[in-house]
């Protein structure tokens, strides 16, 4: 019968095609969605990490424009020892004055004080006394004596006041042309300090008749009495100021008859335009340093981010090696491995932070240890992740598939498997960055670390240089310690958003 | 369950042993001050460092070291921070500081942490939930350090309620470490230290939580006819406390080492500042630093073991070390 069937012959041009037209699946009406495409729309749906992502955007830009935009003649003096004059101004911007960051900070001073102030408003027409409080002047005392107070509001910028400069004479008359050009007047005119008592005859500020507490000896009219110098000579042609009738000396000779030099009273604000080309003007304010709080803060979040991020990318490639080869090969090989990562994740962090700078600083330098040191531990976390996904993942049914079709050790393990731990892996890698900069300004902040010998800044050196003045000038630290504090809460925001983005069944199990 | 709990001590007695060999080596191969600095202590010291085998091979060195160290408690003099006193007991003077401040912020952490982080949890996707939620990721994210500085200038100046610093011990004039104006002084960096641990807390609390409350079990015990809080006390509680009473014990162990930083903005004075002063001084006082190194390491490793251990005691359907 079977024999019968398979030798019937049929002649091939009895049959004919059912369909002439060729067969299709249906097309997909929409497009594939990939992976990545996947967690991005989850990730959308978080508002909060949507807006972290935009503030961490803002803090990126921030770090990276402003020491290209902002820097001036000023923040590159870096070397220059006479930023020190310009130290702990507070923040000033002028459109923003309105809201009090106008470089003013209340403060309490007593007779004399108010007297100088009001002195050094009346020389140079730029008074610090920005404004003078209810209820002063009132009387307290003090130690059994009764003495006067006012409380004001005092301008840091015009505070600065007048100070001694000895100059060459040919910076001397460098000014005189500058000053002639752009009608500033800087230098102002000396004075006869033998009239005053010997403990205020340093005190640039004081040009007029004063006692031993620097409280002025007014005239009848109550006005102050000036002890302009009027005798000598000497090499000008300047402008003048508006009250000099000609007769007033601008400066007291000093050096020798070879190289003469002139010791003349220097108005500090106008001084900086000369030197620097514009008012000073700082919208964070100067370090007690006198480094301008903006710039330095923006390079040494900069170097902050940089560094964080090639810790970040070293640890990733570091960790997913070593882990591949953890959970692929298992046994022996396993143990073993596991045993390394045991003993150096048992080193506390700062004793090898410590060790490394001990060792390697001198000789590769700061940064290249503390990054080694990073390096040394970071990889672990990233390596057990993987390991774990590779014992998941390295027994099911498609890897032995791919093993049977003749797939390679190294082709399953990074074509097969890998790719089932990038969400994880790239949610630990973007939260290696915050917990770096933290621990990186930690030690800088306690001195393990010591940045500044390299001139290097970081967030944790400017925390640091601005702990002493806590209580006097809280600005110094404010920043620093805003622009961190915003960083980790965005981040870490960031990375949840992350996290439950690549791997939504782990969603809200720890924010 | 001893077996597993043998194996797993005599393993951190092996990578604590291997770290120690490293960290002993590494800092001998660092180069010593010169004799002659010390001046008339010159000979003292030559003498000291001859006891010590300083001019023979360095494993030599390390057993000279190890049998002074465990025999005779001896592990070495400082030779610049504190010249000449004996490390150990520096060490011993310093530690209850630090145990101190970190013991009181884990009384203060632990109580409101938790409670915080049931409230949310029963209180679960309403606003006191959210609100708590979003506090506790804002207090986890900013550095300590940061609290510190807010709580110096708005509490230790503008207020001034509390000191800059930790007193120092002083037993002559009242302060002795259980004290009231010692305590006064130590709240600051108190606070400081429990904000964090509150917040971590409140989160893993909350989370544990949350979890057993969706379990059937809860179901059953509402449908025998318990009210939401019995339900919640006899049943859900006990089983969130099992991971997170570990983490508590493990906290306990690890406060021992302190923070650093917290430290040394209060000037504590304890294991911490110790630390950093020891590095920070030229030459560095690799004694002191020896000696603070093995400490660390001991109470991190001491830590891991202690979690770890602990899951199986507190929740007997756990059972360590079964084979798989």
């Amino acid at each position: 019968m079977m024999n019968d069937v398979t030798n019937i012959k049929i002649d091939p041009s009895k049959f004919q095609f059912a369909h002439k037209e060729n067969i299709h699946d249906k097309k997909l009406e929409t497009k594939p969605i990939g992976y990545f495409h996947d967690a991005w729309r989850r990730f959308r749906k978080n508002k909060a990490s949507v807006v972290a992502t935009v503030i961490i955007i803002f803090l990126l830009l921030f770090s990276f424009l402003v020491p290209i935009f902002c820097s001036n003649a000023y923040t590159r003096s870096t070397n220059d020892t006479e930023r020190l004059k310009y130290q702990k101004l507070l923040p000033k911007v002028e459109w923003l004055s309105f809201m009090g960051v106008n470089g003013c900070k209340d403060t309490k001073i007593n007779e004399a004080a108010y007297n100088q102030y009001r002195a050094m408003g009346i020389e140079t027409g730029m008074s610090p006394i920005h404004e003078v409080k209810k209820g002063s002047p009132y009387t307290e005392t003090v130690g059994g004596k009764e003495s006067t107070y006012y409380d004001i509001s005092l301008d840091t910028y015009y505070a600065l006041g007048m100070n001694y400069f000895t100059l060459t004479e040919e910076q001397y008359l460098n000014i005189q042309a500058w000053q002639n050009e752009s009608k500033i007047q800087v230098i102002y005119p000396a004075v006869v300090t033998s009239k005053l008592p010997v403990s205020k005859r340093t005190d640039a500020n004081i040009w007029y008749m004063a006692d031993q507490k620097g409280i002025p000896k007014l005239d009848s009219d109550g006005n102050f009495v000036d002890i302009y110098k009027t005798s000598g000579s000497d090499k000008y042609d300047s402008i003048r100021v508006s009250w000099d009738d000609g007769t007033l000396r601008y400066s007291n000779p000093a050096g020798t008859s070879a190289a003469p030099g002139y010791t003349v009273r220097i108005n500090l604000y106008n001084y900086f335009i000369y030197k620097y080309g514009f008012e000073p003007c700082f919208a964070f304010g100067t370090g007690a340093d006198g480094l301008d709080i903006l710039t330095r803060l923006a390079s040494g979040a900069q170097f902050s981010f940089l560094f964080a991020i090639c810790i970040s990318a070293i640890n990733l490639v570091l960790g997913a090696i070593f882990g591949s080869i953890e959970g692929f090969f298992g046994g022996a090989i396993d143990l073993f491995m596991e045993r390394v990562s045991d003993i150096l994740s048992g080193v506390p962090f700062m004793v090898v932070t410590t060790l490394f700078q001990l060792h390697l600083a001198k000789h590769v330098g700061v940064v290249p240890s503390l990054l080694f040191a990073f390096v040394l531990t970071g990889w672990i976390g990233t390596a057990s992740t993987v390991r774990m996904q590779f014992y998941r993942y390295k027994s099911q049914e498609y890897v032995m598939v791919a093993r049977t079709l003749g797939a390679k050790n190294g082709r399953l393990m990074f074509r097969h498997i890998f790719p089932n731990a990038i969400g994880t892996i790239i949610t630990s890698s973007v939260l290696v960055i915050p917990s770096t900069i933290f621990s990186e300004s930690s030690l800088t902040y306690l001195g393990i670390v010591n940045l500044e010998s390299s001139g290097m800044t970081s967030v944790g050196t400017m925390l640091a240089n601005g702990r002493g003045f806590l209580s006097t000038d809280p600005h110094i630290i404010l920043f620093p310690a805003i622009f961190i504090s915003l960083l980790m809460i965005t981040f870490n925001l960031f990375g949840n958003g992350l996290r439950d983005a690549f791997n939504p069944s782990l969603r809200g199990s720890e924010d | 369950m001893l077996k597993y709990t043998l194996k797993r001590i005599g393993l951190m007695l092996f990578t604590f042993s291997v770290i120690f060999v490293i960290c002993f080596v590494l800092i001998k191969l660092l180069p010593v001050t010169e004799a002659d600095q010390f001046g008339q202590d010159m000979q003292l010291v030559l003498l000291r460092r001859e006891q010590l085998g300083y001019n023979k091979p360095i494993f030599i060195q390390l057993f000279i070291f190890l049998e002074r160290a465990l025999f005779h408690g001896d592990w070495g003099i400082s030779e610049k921070l504190y010249f000449g006193r004996d490390v150990w007991t520096l060490f011993v003077t310093k530690l209850p500081n630090t145990i101190l401040v970190n013991v009181y912020a884990m009384l203060l952490s632990v109580p409101i942490g938790l409670a915080l982080g049931i409230f949310a949890a029963m209180k679960k996707n309403k606003w006191q939930d959210h609100l708590i939620s979003t506090l506790t990721m804002v207090v986890i994210s900013v550095p300590s350090y940061v609290y510190a500085f807010l709580l110096q200038y708005f509490l230790c100046y503008k207020l001034q309620w509390f000191d800059f610093r930790v007193l120092p011990v002083d037993p002559e004039n009242g302060i002795t470490f259980f004290s009231w104006p010692m305590f006064k002084s130590m709240l600051p960096a108190v606070f400081c230290l429990s904000f964090g641990s509150i917040a971590g807390f409140t989160r893993y609390t909350r989370a544990e939580l949350t979890e057993v409350l969706t379990s059937e079990f809860m179901l059953l015990a509402r449908a025998k006819g318990l009210t939401k809080g019995q339900a919640t006390v006899r049943h859900a509680l006990r089983n969130a406390m099992v991971p997170i009473f570990p983490m508590i014990l493990g906290e306990f162990v690890s406060i021992l080492s302190g923070s650093l930083i917290i430290e040394s903005i209060f000037t504590v004075g304890g294991v911490g500042s110790l630390y950093v002063d020891s590095i920070n001084c030229t030459p560095p006082d690799y004694n002191i630093f020896l000696l603070l190194t093995a400490f660390y390491t001991l109470v991190s490793l001491t830590a891991g073991i202690v979690v770890d251990l602990s899951y199986g005691f507190i929740d007997p359907r756990i059972r360590m070390g079964a084979k798989k």
